[in-house]
């Protein structure tokens, strides 16, 4: 349990020293979701049907974007192999790794787009639910895409690789995330796909840390 | 019922044997059967009341679709193998399966479009299943270029295992979601499972094609898998001394 | 007693195999409590493919590796716990300092290092006053120091070095080598790898050269 918190405090103190990384991602998101109306022109009615799509696919590259660096640095220099051989389940090291990314990369995520939802004219309430598929679905993309990224490791061309791989695997979460907005929209409520987004959280929190691992291991040999 | 020795061909050694003595016969009988496949599906069977000649597309495109679903199956199956008893054979075949289910899954795409495009008037109308294929052919992609990115072979085989049983795992998920999205979305309701009142004939044409393209797949995995194993094995005593790869034997 | 203790690291029929080329094969290995080992070899002999087997963060293509009499699969958390390697890469964070470096070392391995026993530890090294700098501000040389730092604080009974001596002056090289030959003299076993010569004083240390003869 002491290893665990420890790391996941030394990764929240790297990033609090050098916050460029985590800022990058962030301003990512925001930079996509201004060019969508650059695109398809800004009249409110198109603007409102397209929001969560839009906000969505964006949250989602944006996520991409920071699981390269997951495992990169700590496979860089070394650290990651200590942790293969520090006797702490790699397994429990992986949810402390994934969670640290989740709060530095995806939360910051979940409380932008809000902001950035006022930008396409969604209601309140369509706000709401946007923030709350996004609390449930990003951390589901973090736990996804760290296989991925535990299996590109130290790969040539790793980014675009990991995106390959992972992309398909989005695609339930991104469904049922953007859905819950567009239900709202439609009138029919956005629970059924909310209880969806936490399914696929309690199966992918459950699952993937474990798959990671063996990545991990694989990637390491 | 006798034992058969599965272990004995385990070794890439005796399986490349095996693999050298059996595809040519399965290559023949694969399109010995595509041919019979093709005389039932576009001769023999009538024509449909409803969609007219348009409909022998399925002929191909039912048999491809099932085929780019079990080869990933198999894919998976093999990727468990070489996880759990870290079998040299099973990371190849599952390598060698890969090209032919993309290429099955790409043909799946296209005959569901050229199915498509007479009965709903536009080439891709994001119906589920299709949907579903597309997303199939990309894990298929992913799979391929993943493990053509590692230069380590037995680490390729490792992560390419790994990649396919989390895929196997989440196609049930992916497929749900799709169908999801395509029904909360009123999209093309036309599915493409429902097929025409099948007539005796058309059964036995989908068949035919269907074991035409089980007998491909098999003999192109036994082809690919002995180029994987020559080029994994190059250092081998046992390659050096087979006959194909004595200097002055023509390739 | 711990049967570690007696019966030390023994492989055997070991065989690594990368990038299709065979580096070694039916390799016998042992140490002792008490013994060290220099593995040397040229350049890709496969010596830091041998140390991370030892270590266990890859398999072998053959044969096996006992710890204390058992395989290592059945007891890899204790020996990890028992055993510290040091690789090429320094394992350390050039975000934190020296300091925060050790301590984050102690919590993964379960230890707890006080920070005046790590503060001194970093002194014995000569890295008086920079405990608290971040790391990218110290020399190849001072990160080398902090890195070798965790020897002495490290209760491990066995030390797997790759290349230690590396990018250290002679005064730090005497340091290391000191730490080295203290610990196998108080019944540590002790595998390192090293292109120098090393004038080893007392207790009983065997070179294995690997490669093509």
């Amino acid at each position: 349990m002491r290893a665990l918190w420890s790391l996941w405090r030394r990764d929240m103190l790297l990033a609090l020293r050098r916050p460029s990384e985590v800022l990058t991602v962030v301003f990512f998101f925001v930079v996509v979701a201004a060019l969508f109306p650059l695109a398809i022109g800004p009249e409110r009615p198109t603007l409102r049907m397209l929001a969560p799509g839009v906000l969505w696919v964006g949250a989602l590259l944006a996520s991409l974007l920071a699981l390269n660096r997951l495992f990169e640095a700590d496979h860089r220099d070394g650290t990651l192999e200590q942790m293969l051989l520090s006797g702490t389940p790699l397994t429990l090291l992986v949810v402390a790794k994934i969670a640290a990314h989740w709060v530095l990369c995806g939360l910051p995520l979940v409380l932008l787009a809000p902001l950035l939802g006022v930008l396409f004219d969604l209601s309140g309430d369509a706000l709401g639910v946007l923030a709350l598929s996004l609390l449930i679905g990003t951390p589901v993309l973090s736990c996804l895409g760290a296989i991925g990224a535990a299996l590109t490791l130290g790969l040539r061309g790793g980014g675009v690789l990991l995106a390959l791989l992972v992309l398909p695997l989005f695609v339930p979460v991104l469904v049922f995330g953007a859905g819950a907005v567009e239900a709202l929209a439609a009138g029919l409520g956005s629970g059924a796909h909310l209880s969806i987004l936490m399914a696929l959280l309690l199966l992918s929190g459950l699952f993937s840390p474990w798959a990671c691992a063996q990545a991990l291991r694989i990637a390491l040999e | 019922m006798r034992r058969i020795p599965w272990t004995h061909f385990a070794a890439p050694q005796t399986f490349y044997g095996l693999a050298g003595v059996c595809w040519k016969p399965l290559a023949f009988l694969a399109l010995a059967l595509a041919v019979a496949g093709m005389w039932v599906g576009f001769m023999v069977a009538p024509t449909d009341a409803q969609q007219g000649e348009g409909y022998r597309i399925i002929f191909w495109h039912v048999p491809v679709s099932w085929m780019s679903m079990i080869i990933y199956l198999a894919m998976a199956f093999w990727g468990v193998v070489c996880l759990v008893f870290r079998a040299r054979m099973a990371g190849m075949l599952s390598q060698a399966l890969a090209p032919t289910g993309a290429l099955f899954a790409f043909l799946s795409l296209w005959t569901g479009a050229l199915w498509g495009k007479p009965m709903w008037g536009a080439w891709w109308v994001w119906d589920a299943r299709l949907t579903s294929e597309l997303i199939l052919f990309f894990l298929y992609i992913g799979f391929i270029a993943l493990t053509s990115a590692i230069e380590d072979p037995r680490r390729a085989d490792r992560a390419g295992a790994l990649v396919a049983i989390v895929g196997a795992l989440n196609v049930p998920i992916i497929y749900f979601s799709v169908k999801w999205w395509n029904t909360l979305h009123q999209g093309a309701s036309v599915s493409l499972n429902r097929a025409p009142s099948m007539a005796q004939t058309m059964l036995w044409g989908m068949l035919l094609m269907a074991l035409a393209c089980w007998v491909y797949a098999l003999a192109m995995v036994l082809y690919r898998s002995r180029s994987l194993i020559l080029q994994r094995e190059r250092h081998a005593d046992w390659v050096a001394q087979l006959p194909e790869c004595q200097p002055g034997v023509p390739a | 007693m711990a049967s570690h203790l007696t019966l030390g690291l023994r492989a055997r029929d070991l065989s690594c195999i990368r990038g299709g080329k065979t580096l070694f094969a039916a390799l016998d290995v042992s140490v002792l409590p008490g013994q060290s080992l220099h593995l040397q070899g040229d350049n890709g002999s496969g010596k830091t493919s041998l140390l991370r087997l030892l270590a266990g963060l890859s398999e072998p293509a053959r044969g096996d590796i006992l710890w204390g009499g058992r395989p290592m699969a059945q007891v890899r958390e204790t020996y990890q716990q028992d055993m510290l390697y040091l690789g090429h890469a320094l394992a350390l964070k050039e975000g934190l300092s020296a300091l925060e470096n050790l301590q984050f070392a102690a919590a993964m391995t379960g230890q707890a290092w006080s920070p005046d026993a790590v503060t001194k530890a970093l002194r014995q090294m000569g890295l008086r006053g920079r405990e608290h700098m971040p790391l990218q501000v110290l020399s190849q040389g001072q990160k080398r120091r902090v890195a070798l730092a965790r020897l002495s604080l490290s209760p491990a009974h066995l030390w797997l070095l790759d290349e230690p001596f590396v990018a250290l002056d002679a005064a730090a090289c005497e340091l290391l080598l000191g730490l080295m030959q203290d610990h196998v003299g108080q019944g540590g076993m002790l595998v390192f790898t090293s292109h120098q010569a090393l004038s080893w004083r007392g207790g009983e240390h065997r070179s294995l050269r690997l490669g093509a003869p």
